[in-house]
């Protein structure tokens, strides 16, 4: 700090406590808007927790930290990909920090914890990663708001539809064995077999599967027309790259999960993942302008291209962001936040399309069926080939009707019986 | 048949690694009393290093090199600057190499941040082998002979050197040897070399096909610790069965149970634990 900065800035000080004796409605107005940011900077997800704070702090940055003339104060907490540690860390920053709002959580148990927690508190807490269905349908709490995020199926549904159009008539699943992955090839199973389809059989394995070959032997006997893989993190990697290597890759077309060809898991990879079909709302190849503006900046900034947790998020606090401008920075009254947040469209994200919520608190996207292929710069990104306008999360569905079957399990994937 | 074969594969192939991983564990285990649980961190380390040479140089072997010498300079670091203090403590040695595995683990997530890597294959390993009318990948049968040389190379080193003398002699009785005049630390320093190096050339060969991640590191802990109950602590043929088994049941669990995978591998441990407490080919000392 140069000495002519230092003076207006002590200046300035002076004369804020001069002042000290202004109404309280003023002062509130200019007291910073306190951001609760939960992330898992440590354990098994932490690159992605990682990229989750890059995408808030890059957002306001642009923003010059302020958004609706008040100041921004992001008290960042690590949630350790760990339920109890992020029920600890969402009580600190709401009773000791008293944040204005929470945001973030990547894994679903941890999110299903804070939700659990703010369901009593009442703090409005956004959730762009955590994608469990139940939390904006059948076990919905009100001021838990999917800003920016998507629901696990929802991106399944048209994933299936796409599948008859291509003219498949065997798919064989392979998925996690966890409500994630369940609730995925459950959304695709639905859709497929109500079509037509035929599911021949379904894999499920645990999380963190070090050798998928045995899975992979069978699949090459099977004569199916396509699998579907829906894996995360270190097991999209493994199981892409075994797939590649045990020469199915070319032979049965691969269609892969959103976050199994997300930037955090192919940018490490050669072109064993080309050709990979996805289903998302976000496809950083996309060439509309919003979206190749934002990537672009990303990429400058954090030398990396942005995947699904940079994007959500900044996504995430723009939505949140728009609301309080709506509100002019009043925050006290909760319940009008959370009635704002619900009614803002999204209108300038990197999506680059209007995007607003559906009344039960979960986005309408356009989908984009996306496949991987090489970018400029010799790296591998999802490019869409086609689009499903205004795909919610209940499909075509009656929401009522749908959330009249079971969710997604592992018994319940709604195969529908020939 | 076919299937059955290529399952076999699989599972062998799996096998070698572990065992490539498991031997070094089960020397220093079995010499040094020390559960060293910063194996995994090593094996971890070394992969990223190796994945980082290899990326660099093009050369899968240099990376092999680089990941082996990397790590046995981490092991000579934390058997002469740390473990030498606390020998002879049993809790403090697992401990302390406990909190060496955390710190390992959080400076590999700072260097190389926490994506998943996968160590470039050489291209002369790229593709498959048909036989049999099965397609196998080259490479996994590249992994399966690595893990027969390495057997052969311990075999040679454990009877028909003097070091490999003194390390038997060591696992039986280390007392015993000392009061013979040999210099037992040297013997232990050597040891916690050779299994630091192989963990990371395991890092290096699993690397390729199972990939480097976070957390990566303790389900290949876990893995040599079941071949080491298995085995028996200290046993070249118990660690050569105990990843075999380990290896086949974790297939077979896989292909026939895929919702109890782990438990085909630890029930069975469990049960082995119960009739057997030393293992398969341990020794009460």
């Amino acid at each position: 700090m140069d000495r002519r900065k230092f003076l207006q800035t002590s200046g300035l000080t002076i004369a804020a406590a001069g002042f000290g004796i202004s109404p309280w409605a003023a002062r509130a107005a200019d007291a910073p808007i306190k951001v609760g940011v939960l992330a898992p900077l440590t354990g098994v997800v932490a690159s992605g927790g990682k990229e989750m704070v890059e995408g808030v702090q890059f957002f306001f940055e642009k923003q010059g930290n302020k958004v609706a003339g008040r100041p921004i104060e992001l008290v960042i907490e690590d949630d350790g990909s760990n339920p109890d540690t992020s029920i600890q860390k969402a009580r600190k920053l709401v009773e000791q920090g008293k944040v204005d709002f929470l945001i973030g959580n990547l894994l679903a148990n941890t999110g299903l914890a804070v939700a659990n927690y703010v369901k009593g508190t009442g703090t409005p807490y956004f959730i762009p990663i955590i994608a469990a269905d139940d939390l904006t349908q059948r076990d919905r709490i009100k001021n838990v708001i999917r800003v920016a995020g998507y629901s696990a199926s929802q991106f399944a549904h048209p994933l299936g539809d796409w599948a008859l159009k291509k003219g498949y008539k065997k798919i064989v699943t392979v998925g996690q064995d966890y409500t994630f992955g369940h609730e995925q090839c459950g959304g695709l199973a639905q859709v497929f077999t109500e079509g037509g389809g035929q599911i021949v059989q379904q894999f499920w394995h645990p999380l963190n599967t070090a050798d998928f070959s045995p899975y992979l032997g069978q699949i090459a006997n099977m004569q199916v027309d396509a699998v579907f893989a829906m894996e995360t993190g270190a097991d999209a990697t493994r199981f892409i790259t075994q797939y590649a290597s045990f020469g199915l890759k070319g032979k049965i077309p691969l269609l892969g999960a959103m976050n199994a060809t997300d930037q955090s898991v192919i940018r490490t990879l050669g072109e064993e993942c080309e050709g990979i079909v996805s289903a998302a709302h976000f496809a950083e190849g996309s060439d509309n302008p919003a979206t190749a503006a934002f990537v672009k900046e990303y990429t400058a900034k954090y030398s990396k291209t942005p995947s699904l947790y940079g994007f959500s998020m900044y996504s995430g606090v723009m939505w949140v962001s728009k609301a309080i401008e709506t509100l002019k920075g009043k925050l006290d009254d909760r319940s009008a936040f959370i009635d704002t947040v619900l009614k803002t469209e999204l209108d300038n994200s990197p999506l680059g399309k209007t995007v607003k919520l559906d009344e039960y608190g979960n986005p309408i996207y356009d989908v984009y069926i996306r496949e991987v292929k090489k970018a400029p710069n010799g790296k591998f990104w999802n490019v869409p080939v086609e689009t499903y306008p205004a795909v919610s999360q209940f499909w075509k569905y009656d929401p009522a009707t749908y959330m009249k079957q079971p969710p997604y399990s592992r018994n319940f994937q709604g195969i529908k019986k020939t | 048949m076919g299937m059955n074969a290529f399952q076999l594969l699989n599972g062998l192939t799996f096998a070698a690694l572990l065992f490539i991983v498991a031997s070094g564990f089960t020397l220093i285990f079995g010499l040094l009393r020390i559960v060293n649980l910063a194996h995994g961190a090593l094996y971890l380390f070394g992969g990223y290093v190796g994945y980082t040479v290899a990326v660099k140089t093009g050369s899968f072997t240099l990376g092999a090199i680089a990941a082996m010498i990397a790590v046995a300079l981490i092991g000579l670091a934390l058997n002469q600057g740390l473990l030498r203090f606390v020998r002879g403590n049993d809790l403090r040695q697992v401990l302390l190499t406990l909190g060496v595995a955390f710190v390992l683990n959080d400076m590999a997530l700072v260097i190389w941040g926490g994506d998943s890597f996968t160590v470039p294959i050489p291209d002369a390993l790229k593709g498959g082998l048909t036989f049999f009318g099965i397609f196998y990948p080259k490479y996994r049968l590249f992994v399966l002979l690595v893990g027969v040389l390495v057997l052969i190379a311990l075999y040679l080193l454990l009877f028909r050197t003097r070091l490999g003398a003194l390390i038997r002699a060591g696992v039986d009785d280390a007392e015993m040897v000392e009061a013979s005049g040999i210099n037992i630390r040297r013997v232990f320093l050597a040891t916690f070399v050779l299994g630091s190096a192989l963990a990371g050339l395991g890092g290096m060969m699993g690397g390729a096909f199972l990939s480097l991640y976070p957390s990566a590191d303790s389900e290949i802990l876990v893995f040599s610790l079941a071949v080491v109950i298995i085995g028996g602590r200290g046993s070249l043929l118990g660690v050569a069965i105990g990843s075999l088994l380990v290896g086949l049941l974790n297939t077979v669990g896989q292909v026939m149970f895929p919702e109890l995978a782990y438990f085909v591998i630890f029930g069975p441990m469990a049960l082995l634990l119960a009739f057997r407490p030393l293992g398969l080919f341990g020794k009460a000392t």
